[in-house]
């Protein structure tokens, strides 16, 4: 990004100045954060653009710039921040907003830019993506210009449609494949018919366990699959097996990296918006708010922390579950005796002061993503205390109700959502499914089906990228289904367990 | 900056009023845009705009939610979305339905490019009165761009003198939140109309609900048209059966009787209406009758031709005939009608088999141009 097109105004610069301040006294350690003012107008487009100054053409940029713009206007939403990811950090400011909310903004940047740095999801993450995104623009339009708008974004819109067949903890977990099937296999023994000694030449003649062995390595061979493992990161076999022109290539390859880029965030929305919101709180309550304008920043936060009915506010989790471990690791509320202790009265007054408790959020800000973080620290009391609930839709009524306030099925609701970040587990198995060079896709079912309409047209897509028949097992309605789309268009047949 | 998001949105403008165009038929038949919201904007629920993909469906997932409630307790209707709280850009947009406000006047405009319908040339004197809506109110809540700036701060210094914190010496005054004020508008109101449009339906035993709702669906389509052709328009609605009355727009809408089906019944209090209330030459009157073309008998039938050619159709622009199909009906009228006025050029028929017959039949009528 070029120069900022103002410098910040002078009590900005100091406001910056201060809230750092705190914040690094607080033991924040964030990226150098670059600001810049920006009219609704501009801070629309950027957002619609993710944070960047810059993207790709395509229509989706301007859907989104609709929605945000609409919102404004109608005094329905406003964006208070955005910051991204990288080193430097860039962030925005709305113009008009009052000193009390940009010093919010301030603060809340702080601690996204903290998590930013140091959680490990991120660690891989290309702090360089200012100048990733800008290549990738110019990728997509140097396309654009040789093969023709339309063509370009129709692959595009292709390419979308798969995104979310991508690997993010491969980066983090080796997925080490099988050895090769092409090593001879020594250890394997050719099955023999049990035979006493004297009789053995007669029950398990040579010739015939030469034949016998020749049939195994034959079956062997036919058997060798690729991939070798059933493999999730679906955009990379696609760039490695499929027939694509060069062009086709770097897009798929630009829509990739993005994925990759974006998805650390998606893995932990929660815990990000936790943490800021839990230092613009800290720093502005307890250092830079003066008493005239706290009833300001109370309603702005208590704007952002509504609870619509129905819907779960992942900065409201996300903050109380943080102020929760704290609360603990500062009373001592945890370990095997705390597990085990049976007593409400007990529990309530336990304390042993051991003051641990920043230290805790600050090494859980560090190692946990959402499903962890839920995992080890969404407990019975904070659920209770919390009132949460899982809901569920009424077909008779044909509303959304409340289903349960039990701990576990509001945990376990809460957990299937964010695993795999709400997307389905879809693996390639087979590029050669029947030999016939069929592309076979397995879903791997949880307990709740695909959208089917949708599923129909995303094969539709992945037949246009792999140029053969594409198909994907699934179940639906508990019965195993098998989709295909080939040239023929698209079918549904049953599929019994030998596929 | 703003240079390429501009692209962007107007290459999604052009993609939506591609399928806006496209699929204008798709909505008429599932009627969903009748509600009106605002001042005069409805919102248009437009095919997915977002990209297809392997995704979970939607109705077997639920979620988890936070607040006071018993268990059953409903949280409302099909997914209202809540706006609110700062967005986090770079998250995939994944609506299935993008709701793209367009304004009654646009909706109009692009019924008239879809169906190639002609301007009405109104007759008589144009008594138009335009509509000026002004901004002569003042409310405590709105958007940023209607502040209001001296009422605002002459809020604040009221607040600034009663807490005391006024000081003459240094007179800075800064406003809260709560001492914002907004401009908002009044709409003055029409003193005369210049078009009227008389629909009749028949509500005998009949017309079912799936009649009724093309009914509905095509009446509010007329409506929009002509409203954006003249500067203000009233409409009649009268039901029938084997007797005739006035109705407000929900009555005639809701009523099921189930009498026989006398038509000459509602001709004779349209032409009343007509009569007493919107002589002729100064008002562009458009009769619409909606049946499923089983009269009574053939007098009946004889006595309507007559109302017609008296009264209706020498001071109308254009008198329009909707036949529904019904499994009840003989559809006998509609045949009666064509054949007695197959020279008049001001009496339009059309049979509407389906919801999915709704544009073609919205040609018909508007495509003269009358």
């Amino acid at each position: 990004m070029s120069a900022l097109h103002k410098p910040l105004p002078v009590h900005l610069q100091d406001m910056q100045q201060e809230i750092e301040q705190h914040a690094c006294d607080f033991g924040l350690d964030f990226f150098p954060i670059l600001y810049e003012v920006l009219d609704y107008k501009t801070m629309n487009e950027v957002a619609a653009y993710g944070g960047f100054p810059t993207r790709y053409p395509h229509w989706r940029f301007g859907m989104d710039y609709e929605k945000l713009s609409k919102s404004y206007e109608y005094g329905m939403s406003k964006i208070y921040e955005m910051v991204i990811n990288t080193n430097p950090s860039y962030a925005y400011l709305l113009e008009g907003n009052s000193l009390v909310d940009q010093k919010l903004v301030m603060a809340h940047v702080c601690g996204h830019v903290d998590f930013f740095k140091n959680n490990y999801y991120f660690s891989k993450t290309n702090r360089k993506m200012i100048d990733g995104m800008a290549n990738h623009a110019s990728t997509v339009r140097r396309h654009m210009r040789a093969q023709g708008q339309s063509v370009v974004e129709d692959f595009i819109d292709v390419c979308l449609s798969i995104e979310n067949l991508i690997d993010p903890m491969s980066l983090f977990i080796a997925r080490s494949p099988k050895p090769s099937t092409s090593k001879p296999k020594e250890a394997a023994e050719t099955p023999r018919i049990e035979a006493k000694g004297y009789m053995e030449e007669y029950i398990n003649p040579p010739e015939f366990m030469e034949a016998q062995r020749q049939k195994i390595e034959q079956e062997e061979e036919l058997k060798k699959k690729y991939p070798e493992e059933p493999q999730r990161d679906v955009l990379q076999f696609l760039l490695e097996a499929a027939p694509l022109a060069d062009w086709e290539r770097d897009c798929l390859e630009v829509i990739r990296n993005e994925a990759y880029y974006y998805a650390p965030q998606a893995m932990t929305k929660i815990m990000n918006e936790g943490w800021a919101t839990y230092w613009h709180s800290k720093i502005l309550t307890t250092k830079a708010l003066k008493g005239s304008e706290v009833v300001d920043y109370a309603d702005a936060c208590a704007g952002v922390l509504a609870t619509a009915p129905g819907q779960l506010n992942p900065y409201k989790l996300g903050v109380e579950l943080l102020r929760n471990i704290e609360m603990r690791w500062d009373k001592g509320q945890f370990g095997k005796e705390w597990d085990e202790c049976d007593s409400m009265a007990v529990k309530a007054s336990w304390d042993r002061r051991l003051g641990l408790g920043r230290a805790k959020i600050f090494e859980v800000r560090k190692l946990y993503n959402d499903i962890t973080f839920i995992d080890e620290f969404f407990t019975l009391d904070f659920c209770i205390e919390q009132k949460f609930y899982s809901f569920g839709y009424n077909e008779r009524a044909s509303s959304w109700e409340i289903m349960s306030r039990d701990f576990e099925k509001v945990k376990k609701q809460l957990l299937d959502a964010l695993t795999n970040r709400g997307q389905p587990v879809i693996r390639v198995v087979d590029a050669n499914h029947g030999n016939t060079g069929e592309l076979l896709l397995k879903h791997d079912h949880e307990g709740v089906d695909l959208d089917m309409g949708h599923a129909k047209d995303t094969l539709e897509n992945l037949h246009k990228v792999w140029k053969r028949p594409v198909r994907l097992l699934t179940l639906v309605e508990e019965k195993r289904k098998m989709l295909r789309h080939g040239e023929d268009g698209y079918s549904e047949a049953a599929a019994d367990t030998s596929d | 900056m703003s240079q390429k998001i501009d692209l962007d949105q107007r290459r999604f403008r052009k993609i939506i009023r591609g399928k806006i165009k496209d699929n204008l038929r798709k909505y008429i038949s599932n009627g969903d845009m009748i509600a009106r919201k605002g001042k005069d904007t409805i919102s248009i629920p437009l095919p997915s705009v977002d990209i297809p993909r392997f995704k979970h469906g939607g109705k077997q997932q639920g979620g988890v939610g936070q607040g006071e409630g018993e268990v059953g307790d409903s949280l409302g209707k099909d997914g209202e979305e809540q706006p609110g709280g700062p967005g986090e850009a770079g998250d995939r947009p994944g609506e299935h339905l993008v709701e793209v406000d367009v304004s009654l006047d646009e909706l109009a405009e692009i019924l008239g490019e879809e169906l190639a319908l002609p301007r009405i040339e109104p007759k008589g004197s144009e008594k138009i009165v335009s509509h000026k809506d002004r901004y002569s109110g003042i409310r405590t809540t709105g958007p940023e761009s209607l502040k209001h700036f001296r009422r605002t701060y002459k809020e604040a210094l009221k607040r600034q003198i009663s807490t005391g914190t006024y000081n003459k010496k240094n007179p800075i005054i800064i406003p809260i939140k709560d001492d914002k004020r907004f401009r908002s508008w009044k709409s003055i109101p029409l003193p005369q109309s210049s078009a009227v449009i008389i629909y009749m339906m028949d509500v005998s035993g009949s017309m079912g609900d799936e009649q009724k709702e093309i009914v509905r669906i095509e009446s509010f389509w007329l409506d929009t048209w002509l409203s954006s052709q003249y500067k203000g328009i009233e409409s009649r609605y009268i039901i029938h059966d084997a007797m005739a009355r006035e109705v407000d727009r929900d009555t005639f809408f809701s009523t099921r009787e189930s009498g026989g089906t006398m038509i000459s019944s509602a001709y004779k209090l349209c032409s009343k209406i007509m009569e007493e209330e919107y002589p002729s030459d100064e008002y562009n009157i458009y009769p619409f009758h909606f049946s499923d073309g089983d009269n009574w008998s053939v007098d009946d039938t004889t006595s309507c031709v007559e109302i017609l050619n008296a009264q209706i159709l020498p001071n109308s622009n254009q008198f329009s005939y909707g036949q529904v199909e019904s499994p009840y009906g003989s559809g006998q009228f509609i045949k009666d009608l064509r054949e007695n006025f197959s020279e008049t050029e001001n009496l339009v028929t059309s049979e509407i088999k389906g919801k999915d017959a709704i544009m073609d039949s919205i040609k018909e009528f508007l495509g003269q141009g009358k």
